[in-house]
């Protein structure tokens, strides 16, 4: 066992735990949060996904002793009770099923519009690909991804005017 | 207040469910388990009694308590709209609790797509119950008579002086009704009021947001998961490494060094680890060393041999009832072929098919207060009650289940088998256990749908008419699995428990409305050598074997109309309109609704099919087939792109015309039926167990692949279809939504195919490999 402080949604956490724990069991279990799932524990759906200093990983097969920098998770996005423009286009698309899996698919996106704010549909496919869902929820994140997409430029392009006018 | 053997447990947990909207508030953060709140016995709540299905508080906002789950379809949100239509309350003021044991009626649970067609039936009779007991309360308040009250929302107003109202929470706010419904079980309980008709209807038929969904991208839906209560640790699995093997010793030493080790467990050929953490469980159950016997002989054969087993196995049961022992027999199919001009044959293979849920099994078990609550996404809570108290021996009302949602549930958690084992262990331990399977257990041991061997025949005469018609299935089901028999779950089997007659499973024919003057139509069931201990398990996958069926008599009916140069929709409009007459739900017109309807949305083109090969690298065609389920109507269309270099094949169109009679929430239904179509894609392109002769090798999402991202069609369009011949009729009714949109796909998608390229595929999955085989075959 060995102590290990995370960084996570903002806050600090110091758990002492065996280091080549999973983190995703850590979130989990010791942080009790509960957006990240485990799916397959291999790497292969995305269901854990978190992200780390702005990239998404697969917390399942990340040992804790790994991780540097700031974790956000699904109950990270939102700010000061205001859902994520991605959370909100969800919503508008009823794009979950069962639900289990939109962490994965929620949190990936939320990276890839962070480095490309207007993916093509290819660029969606292509990013999205390994973010499984089994109740086949596909077509709806793909449109709730291009609505939240116009959503933020619109937000960025507002922030711009607000910075001019300044 | 609430009826007396329901009381505490509702106030317990009604309290929980005001407090979260909705969402049971349990876990970490509450302080106590909520089996220390409700200390039972937890028995089955009575249907006949009003109070056990609306409550009402004090202010205007009601409670619905449903027994059913809604594993990802929205069907809680579709039970809300009708009950509050019918009790007129403001829909917004209203919640939904369903499929806990204990606390609301059993209706089994969710299944069979019979939410809205079946089970939303008493909830409507009790909720418009309680609008005429809410009406005369007031009218004794007011001292008026009932035709002089109106009521809207919840709010009662004498009407010829509205500033005399009252509320429903006014009137009975956290009372009780106190009222005895007809009848005796949670189908048939029914009130003196009668409900409403399609057109009185207000929340039902509009485009509603599915109350679920919020939870579900912000975090705060507690899945079944998520349960973590005082004292609980951590249970893994070890599975026999062969199908069949006998355990022959454990070497615990292995293991207990391990921190957090607590016990290796383990009676007959099942064995469990338990730690205190969970990380722990995982590594101990990986480290464990065991020792295991192979069978003396096969299991089973492999999957590549699998289709010669079955054409040549002796079947074990015959599951198609009809005049004839075993056989569905119209006019005289045997002299149709004997006089045949001639004679088309075909035989289809649609292997084993795994759920492989999102999310492994699990459940977690507290045996507190010397009763046993399970927290489950199962599917269908009832009846897993009873197989957990039955299989520990425990009186039924000493067990619950709480219902939470999970991973979707398509059948798996029907027949579930994570919260036997954690029952198990909690019980022989004394502490709650959480019990969850890994990856690769759930892919290769959770149920799978039957593998199909379908011949098929057809006699023309000398016109080219369609004379004689024979269907033969071969379905490999024997010992399919029940919901939650304690002796047909897994770990009781590995204890070595064996029912005398194992369930003859089933091998479906045909839906369709098709007349053909001469046909006969057959299903057998054929048995693996091994239907004990066995990771290839059949059990209900949606629709538990129409997709088979459908996949092979909608082809096949295109081959049918290739053969004789005629348009597949023609095709099959002639032989629809050939019949006369029609059943009590219009099944031959609705029939013809929605293959008319797809192909309009479609833009469909008469000519038979396959039409002139296009000379690039990209094929392009376009197959339509249509089928049922009970009285649902389903065609569809799919447009594919076939690569003629790597065989890679992709839908880019898909136009589905559905018909389930009154749609109660078109906005769900929408989804559901696109997640549905997707599904019968991924069948069609991705999905096959894996096996060799020892275990199955299907083991994760590599080996056992589903549809993806880049799968996706370019468009997915959906038509709702009311083809009933009457279709503002105040009493149309509602039927399942769910099941019957992914039955015609594999065979539109193959017919599709065979448009596009010439070539036939009679084997699912369309993997690459095995259309660029075929395509090289045909020489194209
Ligand atoms: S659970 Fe981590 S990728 Fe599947
Ligand atoms: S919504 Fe159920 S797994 Fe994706």
């Amino acid at each position: 066992m060995s102590k290990i402080t995370l960084k996570v949604n903002g806050g600090t956490h110091t758990v002492d735990v065996d280091p080549t724990t999973p983190l995703l069991y850590i979130l989990r279990n010791d942080l009790n949060l509960q957006g990240p799932h485990f799916g397959c524990g291999l790497g292969q759906c995305g269901a854990c996904t978190v992200i780390l200093n702005g990239a998404a990983v697969r917390s399942c097969i990340l040992p804790v002793s790994a991780v540097r920098g700031e974790i956000t998770t699904l109950e990270g996005l939102s700010r000061n009770g205001q859902l994520h423009p991605l959370q909100q286009a969800w919503i508008d698309e009823q794009a979950p099923q069962c639900g289990f899996c939109q962490n994965g698919q929620i949190m990936t996106a939320k990276v890839m519009l962070d480095k490309n704010p207007h993916p093509t549909d290819a660029q969606i496919r292509d990013t999205m690909n390994n973010t499984l869902c089994r109740c086949m929820s596909y077509n709806r994140v793909q449109a709730a991804i291009k609505r939240a997409a116009k959503t933020v430029a619109a937000l960025d392009n507002a922030a711009q005017e607000k910075e001019v006018v300044a | 207040m609430i009826p007396q053997n329901v009381e505490d447990i509702l106030l317990t947990h009604r309290r929980g469910f005001l407090t979260t909207a909705g969402l049971l508030f349990i876990g970490f953060a509450a302080p106590a388990s909520p089996a220390a709140d409700a200390p039972g016995p937890y028995p089955l709540v009575d249907p006949t009694r009003l109070d056990s299905w609306i409550v009402i508080h004090q202010n205007n906002t009601a409670t619905f308590y449903v027994g059913k789950t809604d594993p990802g379809q929205g069907t809680g949100t579709g039970f809300r709209q009708l009950m509050s239509d019918e009790l007129d309350i403001a829909f917004d003021n209203t919640t939904c609790i369903m499929g806990s044991t204990d606390i609301t009626v059993d209706q089994i649970g969710s299944g069979g797509s019979s939410a809205m067609e079946r089970d939303s039936l008493p909830m409507r009779r009790a909720a418009a119950e309680a609008r005429r007991a809410l009406l005369e309360m007031a009218s004794a308040r007011f001292a008026v008579p009932l035709d002089q009250l109106a009521v809207s929302e919840g709010v009662v107003t004498v009407k010829t002086d509205p500033s005399r109202h009252v509320t429903y929470g006014d009137l009975i706010g956290g009372g009780k009704f106190n009222i005895t419904l007809s009848g005796n079980n949670a189908l048939n309980v029914n009130g003196k009021a009668k409900i409403k008709t399609i057109p009185e209807l207000k929340y039902a038929g509009k485009p509603t947001r599915r109350d679920d969904i919020p939870g579900k991208v912000d975090a705060t839906t507690k899945y079944s998961v998520d349960v973590k209560l005082p004292g609980m640790v951590h249970a893994r699995n070890v599975k026999p490494p062969y199908a069949c093997a006998t355990l022959t010793g454990i070497d615990e030493s292995s293991v207990k060094s391990l921190p957090g080790f607590i016990k290796v467990m383990s009676k007959g050929n099942y064995v469990a680890v338990v730690c205190e953490r969970e990380e722990q469980a995982v590594r101990a159950a990986r480290q464990l060393k065991t020792t295991w016997q192979k069978p003396a002989t096969a299991p089973f054969p492999s999957s590549d041999d699998l289709f010669n087993y079955l054409r040549t196995a002796k079947p074990v049961a015959v599951s198609t009832a009809g005049p004839e022992a075993g056989a569905l027999v119209v006019g005289d199919p045997a002299r149709a072929f004997q006089n045949a001009a001639k004679v088309i044959e075909a035989e289809y293979e649609i292997p084993f098919q795994g759920h492989t849920a999102f999310g492994p099994a699990h459940a977690i078990a507290d045996p507190s207060n010397g009763q046993m609550t399970i927290y489950s996404n199962d599917m269908k809570t009832y009846g897993m009650r009873r197989g957990v108290a039955t299989f520990l021996g425990l009186p039924h009302d000493r067990v619950r289940v709480v219902y939470m949602p999970g991973s979707q549930g398509f059948g798996r958690t029907a027949a579930e088998d994570a919260a036997c084992e954690a029952a198990w262990l909690a019980h022989e331990l004394g502490r709650p256990v959480r019990m969850q399977w890994m990856r690769d257990e759930e892919t290769a041991w959770d149920s799978k749908s039957p593998a199909f061997l379908v011949k098929m025949r057809a006699a023309l005469d000398n016109e080219g008419n369609l004379n004689g018609y024979s269907y033969e299935a071969r379905s490999c089901d024997y010992n399919h699995l029940g919901y939650n028999e304690p002796d047909t779950t897994l770990i009781a089997q590995l204890m070595g428990q064996r029912r005398e007659k194992p369930a003859a499973g089933s091998a479906a024919t045909p839906s369709d409305m098709y007349a053909i003057p001469n046909r006969g139509m057959r299903g057998d069931v054929v048995a693996l050598p091994a239907i004990w201990e066995t990771p290839l398990r059949t059990g209900n996958l949606r629709d538990p074997n129409g997709p088979q069926a459908a996949f092979a008599s909608e082809s096949f009916i295109d081959e049918v109309a290739a053969a004789i140069q005629a348009d597949p929709l023609d095709f099959r409009l002639k032989l629809l309109e050939a019949g006369t007459g029609d059943d009590s739900g219009f099944r031959r017109a609705r029939s013809l609704a929605v293959l008319k309807a797809a192909a309009q949305k479609y833009g469909w083109d008469s000519r038979p099919s396959g039409k002139p090969r296009g000379s690039g690298k990209i094929l392009t065609g376009r197959g339509i087939a249509y089928t049922f389920r009970g009285q649902s109507m389903v065609a569809q269309i799919v447009e594919v792109e076939v690569n003629r270099e790597t065989g890679h094949v992709w839908a880019k169109r898909m136009v589905c015309a559905h018909d389930c009679g009154f749609v109660v929430n078109p906005q769900s239904l929408l989804t559901s039926l696109e997640c549905g179509m997707l599904h019968g894609l991924s069948r069609s392109l991705h999905e096959e167990v894996r096996f060799n002769t020892e275990r199955v090798t299907s083991v994760d999402w590599i080996s056992h692949p589903t549809l993806r991202h880049a799968d996706v069609p370019a468009s997915v369009e959906i038509v709702i279809v009311n083809g009933d011949p009457n279709p503002g009729r105040p009493d149309l009714p509602l039927y399942g939504a769910g099941e019957a949109c992914l039955k015609p796909t594999m065979a539109a998608v193959a017919n599709a195919i065979h448009d596009a390229t010439g070539v036939r595929l009679r084997r699912v999955p369309f993997r690459p490999e095995r259309v660029l085989a075929a395509l090289r075959a045909a020489g194209v």
